[in-house]
């Protein structure tokens, strides 16, 4: 224990570093995922006959190993910080497509019909009403996606990139259990706190519908 | 106003939900569509704001054929209600009156006025409610929130899919008359879903009977309760109703009437209207001329005031009637008269003659025959029962009546 405060505190600047770099891959891969997974999942609520393949092939990529993923991934995009971004924003797709999806499609029939027939074409139905209504699950799917995402981040190292699982590698190769604990009592900590301060940010959302 | 020129309608599975509809809405009108559920009312009515659209035959507002008009522009100029009230739980009240004029990009304060406008309309403060989400409002708020919302862009049709039915009795009966109110001071043209014939019957201008598709019969509530068509309107009337109906017209003041009353000539003395009250333990004296022309009553205290004068007779102490009916008068119109007015008896004349007495007590005998118990002991209590029910709901008819 003694070793691993005084290992922290003489390193606390690169672990600061390492830090970064794991909130940034997890950060881009669910800024992507968003971009990707948010109309993946309108379409799969709008289109009932994509829903399946949409919702499938999400569902696919998400039960692939996530070693076995970024392995994959290394082969045709080669070692480095885009693999492992671009395994995370698979990894994040399912969360958010399927939370989407469902968000969509619990609304009540109807506030739609009560939408459409107060004169809102199809495009404000969506933006004023069925998104806005839909935004705590997209949360939640955002949350599931960003707990996933900082833990598969650990694995990066494997495949050439940065972030905390480097100390937590480092560790294990070195049998240097400071170092090990510097790498993953972080990343635990991350899990946490995104975990917690996006549980609040939905909570928030949700506000209006709850109260 | 709103016709529809021989519209059918059938579903993709083959199903047909209307046969041939040709029927006009009449501007400035509340029709009350109403039927069965399954006979094709709502989907006749979503026919008016495109959301189902007619496999055969027009829709015409105004006589323009409406599948020419953009859906969206239409439905922003049709009011449109429905029964699960269908606010929008993410915005606050004034946001989801506030939809219509919105997406008709209204200024933001013209907006607003028309908020606080259309709250007071409905009797909700403004500044209590302008705030507030809908869960945190009661069930017959929110529909009130979802009928201002109806109406918040003036549109001059609106369509309300049984909008109460989901409503306890109390606060469907308020919303009744709050939409009647509404309806009488706006003028617009009101197209109601229901399958409540008690709703229809208090609410409508004009009441379209439907069946499996099609219209059965189409008229003014009275007339439907006078006319039904056939016996799915008298059995969708409910029996009962029909009864009470035609019992309220059809007795006359003439069949409820005793003509066992002690009547007496002007021309007696006081001792002897003394002795004759006395004999047939009453206590006042209908006076009539020799001819029979009611003249007025002297009840036991005038005469008894009076009574030292020798010479005095009934022509002296009475007082003429202020209230009388004429034979042929319904009952109810007797029994609101002895109600306004708090009288213990009023009479009936034919012509200027005295015919009979209307008196609580023949009231009752006469509601005795009508509701006559079936043999059986067992069903004599809840008949009973049954016709103190019906007496109890005439007075408070009467009241009713008083009032508008």
């Amino acid at each position: 224990m003694d070793m691993f405060f005084r290992y922290v505190g003489e390193n606390w600047i690169y672990l600061i570093e390492l830090a970064y770099q794991h909130i940034l891959m997890v950060l881009l891969a669910i800024l992507f995922a968003l971009v990707v997974g948010v109309p993946l999942g309108i379409v799969a609520a709008r289109v009932p006959k994509l829903a399946n393949l949409i919702l499938g092939l999400a569902n696919v990529v998400q039960v692939f190993p996530s070693l076995a993923m970024l392995v994959l991934l290394m082969i045709v995009f080669g070692l480095g910080f885009t693999t492992v971004v671009i395994g995370l924003f698979l990894y994040s797709l399912l969360p958010i497509i399927r939370n989407t999806y469902v968000g969509l499609t619990q609304v009540d029939p109807a506030i739609t019909e009560a939408g459409r027939g107060v004169g809102m074409s199809s495009l404000q139905l969506l933006f004023r009403v069925q998104l806005p209504l839909a935004m705590p699950f997209v949360f939640t799917g955002i949350r599931v996606a960003a707990v996933i995402a900082i833990g598969v981040a650990t694995i990066a190292p494997l495949i050439g990139g940065e972030g905390l699982g480097r100390e937590v590698y480092s560790g294990i190769n070195m049998d240097n259990p400071a170092r090990l604990y510097a790498g993953a009592i972080p990343a635990a900590l991350l899990a946490l706190l995104a975990d917690l301060f996006l549980g609040k940010l939905q909570r928030r959302v949700g506000q209006g519908k709850a109260a | 106003m709103i016709r529809f020129d021989r519209v059918r309608k059938v579903y993709e599975d083959g199903f047909v939900a209307l046969k041939n509809i040709d029927i006009e809405f009449k501007e400035g009108e509340l029709t009350v569509l109403i039927g069965p559920s399954g006979c094709g009312k709502s989907t006749l009515m979503k026919l008016i704001n495109r959301l189902n659209k007619p496999s055969q035959g027009r829709v015409l507002i105004r006589e323009k054929d409406i599948s020419n008009i953009d859906p969206v522009e239409l439905r922003r100029s049709i009011g449109y209600v429905i029964q699960n009230i269908g606010l929008f739980p993410h915005m606050t009240i004034a946001s989801n009156v506030a939809v219509v004029p919105r997406l008709l990009k209204w200024d933001k304060a013209r907006i607003d006025k028309r908020v606080d406008e259309l709250l007071r309309l409905v009797n909700l403060e403004p500044d209590t409610y302008r705030n507030r989400y809908p869960s945190e409002l009661s069930g017959g708020q929110q529909q009130r929130i979802g009928i201002i919302r109806a109406l918040a862009a003036n549109p001059d049709i609106i369509l309300l899919d049984e909008p109460f039915s989901a409503l306890d009795p109390i606060t469907r009966e308020q919303l009744q008359d709050e939409l009647v109110r509404l309806q009488q001071e706006l003028k617009q043209t009101i197209v109601f879903v229901t399958h409540d014939m008690d709703e229809a019957l208090k609410i409508a201008d004009t009441i379209v009977l439907m069946k499996d598709g099609d219209i059965v019969q189409t008229g003014r509530p009275e007339r439907i309760l006078r006319h039904p068509a056939n016996e799915f309107v008298k059995s969708f009337i409910g029996e009962k109703r029909l009864q009470t109906e035609t019992a309220d017209e059809l007795y006359t003041v003439d069949e409820v009437m005793t003509e066992n009353t002690v009547t007496a000539y002007p021309t007696r003395g006081l001792a002897e209207a003394i002795k004759l009250m006395e004999k047939r333990k009453v206590d006042s004296l209908i006076v009539v001329d020799r001819n029979h022309t009611l003249l007025g009553y002297a009840s036991i205290f005038r005469v008894l005031d009076r009574f030292r004068e020798e010479n005095a007779t009934l022509s002296d102490v009475m007082i003429p009637f202020e209230h009388v009916v004429e034979s042929g008068t319904p009952i109810t119109a007797a029994i609101t008269l002895m109600n306004e007015h708090a009288l213990p008896y009023v009479p009936v004349i034919r012509g200027a003659r005295f015919a009979g007495l209307i008196t609580k007590g023949s009231i009752v005998r006469h509601l005795a025959d009508v509701y006559t118990p079936v043999e059986t002991t067992d069903a004599v209590i809840p008949e009973m029962a049954a016709a103190g029910m019906e007496a109890e709901q005439l007075s408070q008819e009467q009241k009713g009546g008083g009032a508008i």
